[in-house]
């Protein structure tokens, strides 16, 4: 029973991190990738994070070691610090990487380019 | 068949996938693209430790695991500094 | 006193393993807090010690909106990505949209929503508030933020302000 829980959790995370690999190399510029890597990893670690603690509560009721407590609740820490990191990192590096001067590719609209460059037409 | 088992394995796989970043690591055509694979790699080393110290029994690789993920977005911030030139 | 609270309950989370905590650890872990608040508030004078970030029904919403609205988001988010990265269908733009949040806590909360939502990416902020968006799909140049966030404007309003 725990082992299909397990199972259904890890294949989920499998396939959402596989994911974010195959999109860092069929996306066509850095944004739409870090659009792939962010979200389906967040979303894969917090998978096998949810398969972690699966585990975790299973051995628990075979074992009745408070360890397995101890594990959930420092998984439920990792996860929570990775959810708020990830995003915020992938923040970081989208706007270096607008101010490093990489346009987005195939892009149909680039509000913040026509900001930069009214800027830099005033003060030039 | 344990969850011992499943868990061990999907470790595996996820670090197969983490090797395969390397391409995009050393062949990103931009800087940018670089530092997006490293921080993907950073997740998956996250991801990796979560289970393997599942595997393992041992909580202190959890612990690790919250630290590196600490340590990992100190060095996204200061990557993105770099290319933003403010450093 | 929100920092104190927050980094104390930490240390003693992660500390804890079974039974009960020594009483060295609990002196280690206050010592730990004390210094965490000041330096806080050494790096933000301006900053009043108040009780507002420990209200129980803030909390409750808190973990509601994380698991409720945010988690649903997230998972529809992944799916949507998911579909792109299968068939590469995209027609990617950077989109402006004003939420007019004023605070720094609520305007993370709503970048870092933006970010794990449904095919949006922020990626910068100015100075008066306007939230410039990566979208993966573009269907309206001119969006406004129903369009881009749904109703996670709201909540950030809700949670934060």
């Amino acid at each position: 029973m725990a082992v299909l829980v397990v199972i259904l959790f890890v294949a989920i995370c499998l396939f959402f991190n596989l994911l974010g690999v195959v999109s860092l190399f069929r996306f066509p510029d850095v944004y739409t990738r870090l659009h792939g890597a962010t979200k389906c990893t967040t979303f894969g670690t917090l998978f096998a994070a949810f398969a972690v603690i699966a585990h975790s509560v299973a051995r628990y009721f075979a074992t009745g070691e408070v360890r397995f407590l101890v594990l959930i609740i420092h998984t439920l820490v990792a996860a929570g610090a990775l959810l708020v990191t990830n995003a915020t990192g992938a923040h970081a590096l989208a706007r270096a990487s607008h101010r490093s001067g990489i346009m987005p590719a195939q892009a149909v609209v680039d509000r913040l380019e026509e900001r930069e460059s009214e800027k830099g037409g005033a003060t030039a | 068949m344990t969850t011992y088992h499943v868990l061990g394995f999907t470790a595996s796989v996820v670090g197969v996938a983490a090797v395969f970043l390397i391409a995009r690591l050393v062949g990103g055509p931009t800087m940018a693209d670089r530092a997006v694979a490293l921080d993907t790699m950073n997740t998956f080393v996250v991801c990796l430790m979560i289970l393997l110290s599942a595997y393992f029994d041992s909580v202190v690789m959890v612990d690790i695991a919250i630290v590196y993920a600490a340590l990992s977005f100190v060095g996204t911030m200061f990557i993105a500094r770099y290319l933003e030139g403010g450093l | 006193m929100y920092v104190f609270v927050v980094s104390f309950l930490m240390y003693v989370l992660l500390v804890w393993s079974g039974g009960t905590i020594p009483a060295v650890e609990i002196g280690i872990g206050l010592f730990v807090a004390i210094v965490a608040a000041l330096l806080f508030r050494a790096w933000k004078p301006d900053r009043h010690w108040h009780l507002r970030g420990l209200n129980p029904i803030r909390w409750f919403w808190f973990l509601y909106y994380i698991f409720g609205p945010f988690a649903k988001g997230l998972l529809t988010a992944n799916i949507d990505v998911a579909k792109r990265v299968i068939t590469g269908e995209i027609r990617p733009g950077i989109v402006k949209v004003n939420p007019g949040l004023t605070n720094d806590l609520s305007k993370t909360l709503l970048a870092d929503s933006i970010t794990l939502t449904p095919g949006t990416l922020t990626v910068d902020i100015d100075d008066d508030g306007n939230y410039y968006v990566h979208w993966i799909y573009v269907t309206d140049e001119n969006p406004t933020g129903e369009d881009i966030y749904g109703p996670f404007g709201l909540w950030a309003r809700r949670l934060a302000e």
